[in-house]
């Protein structure tokens, strides 16, 4: 997928002033993460299960080499194929090279967010293979032409009219108004592609390494069809979604599933351990797990942006965070969105042209303290503030502009002196005398000008604190 | 927490005012004093004091914050005792980022480390280091309460306001929506990112106004100035407060409610 992360200004503007979409946000506080709180409410041990959570990330990306290979050699045990692909392109075209060599006509999508990295459905598409989306979510924003909106609810700001419009005028057939019905059309439709879809394409929550599994957790079952219907099967994930064990995966469905949807458990988790064996009926005939860089290798090497890669892609900092709120998934401009996007995305595609995503952010701490395995998000985006206003070594990566950097040495000669802090107390107490209305000012200048859009900006005190104290105690000493 | 006697206190603290409270908001750090100075216990106020940093760390410019944030140890460090400070943010910035500004400078890592261990923030110090929940004040206000971020998610004070706000004589704390998100403010990002900080600057707003409140207390001074702007901006009649100024028995604002 392009990445306009550098539009987010504009793009956030342009949702900020949507006012249906601006209503379809709120279902991500009032649904969503009101649904996480009381699931997380009515788990005793909360607390140690997100613990434990950090704890089988933090080991298993400190041993990542080790599990990728685990995982590899009991997949091909299993009877799958493995293909380590170094980024979208090359997992483009080791997928189409499958879809080539087996005459494939129909591919049918169960939710896979790196295959929206991967951009594939262009690819294929444009080798003239029909590809459906299955999630009822993806499929209406495939219908739409858009990118998923959020990672758990790909189209939550749709309303049920346009959905409505949208199954109607593919389907051919008349609109249909309630939920049910919609959602019993968007199944006949789709039904009829699972039938004839020679290969599937999934993605993959978690893989286990010990045995060669990967697991799919959906509410539609749709992704159960996918690794079942099909002659070929395709999983697609990134490099970090692994887990060492069994026992590791339990611990991590119920932080994912409750943190996702407040769900105890999803209605289908499924396991998925390779192709059809001899003695079974049914399942696909090949499986292939295609096992996704893509510049992660890049947080990897990082220490202090590692953390990211212990994501479960839950969404629950998105449904926390009150920035996503307003300016909703699209604005972020890539795959990712919300608090971990404003990591990823840039890290993934370019942190010259991504640095506004780590700038959109109050630090407010929020989706840290949502975070199932505990990411210290805010702290990582401070990391890339750095990197892009001084750190990089590359001037190249820097995005900070000359007159920023200007404004902070000379806030920092202001602050390396205390008779220099009074001093600048001093000449903007005078400069804004005549200007302000009971302490306050309608307008300041420029580096600050922003604030004065929409707030009136508070005058500098007829004395700092320094001095009132100072003097109070000259007078208090003196009687 | 210790909820039950007065602990011991101690004689002397040094105050933190931070460089916002120092020149636009000096009152508040008046009402520190008071409160403390009623209990008898000396405040000193390290007159070198300007900035911890956070503003040039928050943007990314750490080589600009991090002689600012070596300057507040020297300054801090000729001292003895607990430092208080009337701000969750600033708190924060010396307690958990100091790590990350100074990371790769071991000497000031250590430094930092050592001075986390004395700095307080306000509502924190009087609760937890001093045992008091009731600093019998007594006024007539009706309020609301903004739990701000960084003291609620930094550093996890909620409790300690709480309380202390509870035993206020004559106060009314009516519930608000949401109290725990955001109010937009974010230092440089309520410049940079102007309308998507207003934004959620008028969701915050509109649930202060739906409680009614004639004043807002929240406990630091950057959300206070924010939401205080926005709040005059959109012409309503509500005041903004920081926590100590209702906490202060001799406060303006605790005066002119009784008159
Ligand atoms: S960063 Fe944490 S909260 Fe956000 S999607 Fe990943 S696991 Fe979920």
């Amino acid at each position: 997928m392009k990445s306009t992360t550098k539009e987010f200004r504009n793009a956030a503007s342009r949702a900020l002033a949507d006012v249906r979409l601006q209503e379809a946000h709120e279902v991500v506080y009032n649904g969503f993460h009101k649904a996480r709180l009381s699931a997380a409410g009515d788990t005793d041990d909360w607390e140690a299960q997100r613990t434990l959570g950090k704890a089988i990330k933090d080991h298993t990306i400190a041993n990542l080499d080790y599990y990728l290979d685990m995982l590899a050699t009991n997949v091909e045990k299993n009877g799958g194929n493995v293909y380590f692909a170094r980024d979208g392109e090359d997992a483009n075209a080791y997928i189409r090279g499958i879809a080539t060599k087996n005459d494939v006509s129909t591919v049918i999508k169960s939710k896979s967010m790196v295959s929206e990295e991967m951009g594939l459905n262009h690819v294929l598409e444009a080798d003239g293979i029909e590809v459906v989306e299955t999630d009822l979510g993806e499929y209406i924003v495939q219908l739409a032409g858009e990118a998923p909106y959020h990672i758990i609810a790909p189209a939550i700001h749709k309303t049920k009219a346009q959905v409505a419009d949208l199954l109607a005028e593919e389907s051919r057939s008349e609109r249909r108004e309630t939920a049910k019905e919609l959602t019993r059309q968007a199944r006949e439709m789709l039904r009829e592609v699972f039938q004839r879809a020679d290969l599937s394409v999934t993605g993959a929550n978690f893989a286990v390494a010990e045995t060669g599994s990967i697991v799919l957790v959906t509410n539609e079952g749709n992704g159960r069809m996918a690794t079942s219907m099909p002659r070929i099967h395709v999983a697609a994930m990134g490099m970090e979604k692994l887990v060492p064990s069994a026992a590791d995966l339990s611990a991590m469905l119920r932080i994912l599933i409750r943190s996702a949807t407040g769900q105890r458990i999803s209605a289908y988790v499924t396991m998925v351990n390779g192709p059809r064996a001899h003695d079974e009926e049914d399942g696909p005939e090949e499986f292939h797990l295609v096992i996704m860089n893509n510049g992660r290798d890049r947080l990897l090497r990082d220490e202090s942006l590692r953390e990211a890669l212990n994501c479960i892609r839950c969404g629950a900092c998105m449904n926390s965070c009150p920035v996503y709120r307003k300016v909703g998934g699209h604005s972020y401009g890539w795959v990712y969105p919300g608090p971990i996007g404003s990591i990823v995305s840039p890290v993934l595609t370019g942190l010259k042209d991504g640095a506004k995503l780590p700038a959109a952010s109050s630090l407010c701490g929020a989706c840290h303290e949502a975070c199932p395995v505990k990411i210290n998000i805010p702290r990582m985006l401070l990391e890339l503030r750095s990197q892009t206003a001084q750190g990089d070594p590359d001037p190249q990566q820097r995005a900070s502009g000359i007159g920023e950097r200007m404004t902070w040495k000379a806030w920092r000669q202001g602050m390396m002196s205390r008779s220099r802090f009074e001093a600048g107390s001093s000449v903007g107490k005078i400069a804004t005398a005549p200007l302000k209305r009971d302490g306050w000012l309608r307008k300041v200048p420029p580096p600050i000008s922003g604030w004065t859009e929409s707030r009136d900006f508070p005058a500098p005190a007829a004395k700092t604190f320094g001095k009132m104290f100072a003097e109070r105690n000259k007078a208090k000493n003196g009687r | 927490m210790d909820n039950g006697n007065a602990n011991e206190l101690p004689a002397k603290v040094n105050l933190f005012v931070t460089c916002l409270v120092d020149q636009f908001a000096p009152n508040v750090g008046m009402s520190v004093v008071n409160i403390l100075e009623a209990r008898g216990i000396e405040v000193h106020f390290p007159p070198d004091q300007t900035c911890c940093g956070q503003p040039a760390f928050n943007s990314g410019f750490r080589n600009d914050a991090r002689p600012v944030a070596s300057r507040f140890l020297d300054v801090f460090e000729a001292t003895e005792g607990p430092i208080v400070c009337p701000s969750g943010s600033c708190v924060a910035m010396v307690r958990n980022f100091y790590e990350d500004l100074f990371r790769g400078h071991p000497n000031e890592l250590v430094r930092a480390q050592q001075l986390s261990e004395r700095i307080y923030e306000f509502t924190e110090f009087i609760v937890d280091v001093l045992g008091i929940e009731d600093l019998e004040v007594d006024t007539n206000i009706d309020a609301t309460y903004h739990r701000c971020c960084h003291l609620l998610r930094e550093l996890h004070i909620d409790e300690q306001p709480t309380s202390l706000l509870k035993n206020v004589e004559g106060l009314t704390v009516k519930p608000m929506e949401r109290n725990e998100v955001c109010c937009g403010f974010g230092g440089a990002f309520s410049v940079k990112m102007s309308d998507v900080s207003t934004a959620m600057l008028n969701e915050k707003l509109d649930n202060v106004v739906a409680t009614g409140a004639s004043t807002l207390i929240a406990g630091d001074t950057g959300c206070i100035m924010h939401m205080q702007g926005g709040l005059r901006r959109r012409g309503e009649d509500v005041q903004v407060v920081h926590i100590a100024e209702l906490l202060d028995a001799e406060s303006d604002l605790n005066r002119a409610s009784k008159s």
